[in-house]
């Protein structure tokens, strides 16, 4: 720090404070994990558990080479990664579109709200038989899927967004003459960008709730048909690994929205 | 001189399941070029629901206004109006801010691009032009919105409670600033506010309306023995306390009691 000479040595000692507590958050964080696989390894080599029915990391790591040397490792993920992105691009882009519609029409909200109420309250994995019917078993079935769980929620979350929006806001817009396209662009749609984004972070989730779902329906590739198979033939170690894998990618991908949050939204902040 | 506005005979009855409930009934009155005009009343009478007629935004239900004898249907564009709070967009820069009206009314050009940051130099923001409005301070933040408004060059500004929301001493400060650029722009000004003395420092004529429904109860000239006015200077005027008790007692206000 360029400044450092002119820090007062409380300020210094705060700084060493709070640089001290991130460092040992993190260490705690990491030693957790640690142990966790270690105690994991361990148990099933002094055959506490059996390794047969908990797999152990060691075995994960194997699976995972074992997938690599096949060439399938990175079809699987692709294919679910794949799933998940589309689905919560889609989810959010068509949810934000419908509250618009609904907000524009205000004859159209009130006649579709009941059905919304029951839409979002039907668990949408009962239409997954539906779907495969309708649309074929394949990535497509699996992401009208991820759609049916994610986008009554998304509507609901940017209608509420609108509505939160101080109405003085829109007044001072109509005192310049902004017709309602002008009210959308200029003030709902930017004012509801941290909505938008927040709906983007719930969809994260939901999306790996529906592709996974979707998948142990009708897929024949992805990480949700490797859990499925692997359950089917006992192979718990390709179970664990998958599971792993997707909890990977799941933190990356919700980082990456995160990250998407700081671009778009940043210059609150200052 | 010339009328600017005038408000005829203007109404207002308001439509709700419970019944009919009267705004306003039988507004009159008229505003000279270059004046400033308080409107005070007691909460509830209607004082900004008169303003949004005045501006075109809402369609009253009997009588008329005109400005520069033109009768107001729909927005109009000689109309410039300040709310409550600045609602500067936090996600616009000061300089997008000031622009908004213009974009709105798709007359951005290379005129008034220079107009705005020659307004921006002259009231002190241009070096904040790329700031975001929540670097800025409450007074910054008002002139900002004051200079949003002068953008659309409005012949008649409407000031709906335009400094309720800041702190008292800013309020004193923001009032003079205000005051002044209204002044220096030359405009017709129209403040409705609830604050008896703010209504009588800033203003040539002030009129007190009613209770709901309400009406015009009486126009004060504001008439004050001082050097130079402004809003500050107004305040220490011998007469002011006169207005001030005169308004105080029209507005019949006594605390009810549930």
């Amino acid at each position: 720090m360029s400044n450092s000479l002119r820090l007062s040595p409380e300020h210094k000692a705060f700084l060493h404070q709070v640089r001290l507590s991130k460092i040992r958050i993190r260490l705690t964080q990491l030693l957790i994990l640690v142990t966790a696989f270690a105690l994991w390894e361990f148990c099933a080599d002094a055959k506490i558990v059996d390794p047969f029915i908990t797999s152990q990391p060691s075995r994960v790591l194997k699976t995972i080479i074992s997938l690599y040397e096949q060439g399938v490792l990175f079809y699987h993920i692709g294919i679910t990664c794949l799933e998940t992105v589309v689905g919560f691009l889609l989810g959010t882009l068509l949810g934000t579109l419908i509250a618009i519609i609904l907000w524009w029409s205000e004859f159209l909200s009130k006649v579709l709200e009941p059905y919304l109420v029951i839409l979002n309250s039907l668990p949408k994995i009962a239409l997954g038989p539906v779907f495969i019917v309708w649309i074929g078993a394949g990535p497509a079935a699996i992401i009208v899927m991820t759609l049916a769980i994610s986008l009554i929620v998304t509507v609901l979350e940017v209608v509420n967004g609108f509505l939160a929006i101080d109405q003085e806001k829109i007044k001072l817009v109509q005192t310049f003459g902004a017709r309602k396209l002008q009210i959308l662009t200029k003030v709902l749609l930017p004012a509801s960008l941290p909505t938008i984004i927040n709906a983007l972070k719930i969809n994260v989730g939901l999306s790996w709730v529906g592709v996974i779902v979707g998948e142990f329906l009708v897929s024949k590739a992805g990480l949700g048909y490797l859990i499925v198979y692997g359950g089917q033939v006992f192979k718990l170690d390709l179970v664990m690994t998958s599971v792993i894998i997707l909890g990977v990618a799941a933190f990356v991908m919700y980082q990456g929205v995160v990250l998407l949050e700081m671009l778009l939204v940043r210059r609150k902040a200052h | 001189m010339k009328d600017v506005v005038e408000v005829h005979n203007v109404g207002m009855k308001y439509q709700s399941l419970d019944g009919e409930i009267t705004a306003l009934t039988d507004i009159n009155f008229a505003v000279r070029d270059g004046e400033f005009i308080s409107i005070v009343g007691p909460s509830g009478c209607g004082k900004s629901t008169l303003l949004s007629i005045i501006s075109g935004l809402l369609p009253s239900t009997s009588g008329s206004v005109f400005l520069r004898g033109e009768k107001v249907s729909g927005v109009s564009r000689k109309i410039g109006y300040m709310l409550q709070k600045d609602h500067l967009f936090d996600w616009r820069t000061i300089f997008q801010n000031v622009m908004l009206g213009l974009e709105i009314r798709k007359a951005v050009t290379p005129e008034v691009t220079e107009r705005a940051v020659e307004l921006l130099k002259t009231y002190g923001l241009y070096e904040f032009r790329n700031k975001y409005p929540s670097q800025l301070s409450g007074g910054m933040r008002q002139r900002v919105a004051l200079i949003r408004t002068l953008m659309t060059d409005p012949e008649i500004l409407l000031l709906d409670e335009a400094f309720a929301a800041l702190d008292y001493q800013t309020r004193l400060a923001v009032n003079d600033d205000i005051y002044a650029i209204i002044k220096q722009e030359n405009k017709t000004a129209i403040l409705v506010t609830h604050d008896i003395a703010e209504s009588i420092s800033m203003a040539d004529r002030v009129i007190v309306l009613s209770k709901r429904p309400g009406t015009v109860k009486k126009i004060y000239d504001i008439d004050l023995t001082c050097t130079e006015r402004t809003p500050m200077s107004s305040r220490e005027a011998p007469e002011f306390r006169y207005f001030f008790l005169g308004i105080w007692k029209e507005l019949d206000v006594h605390v009810e009691l549930a």
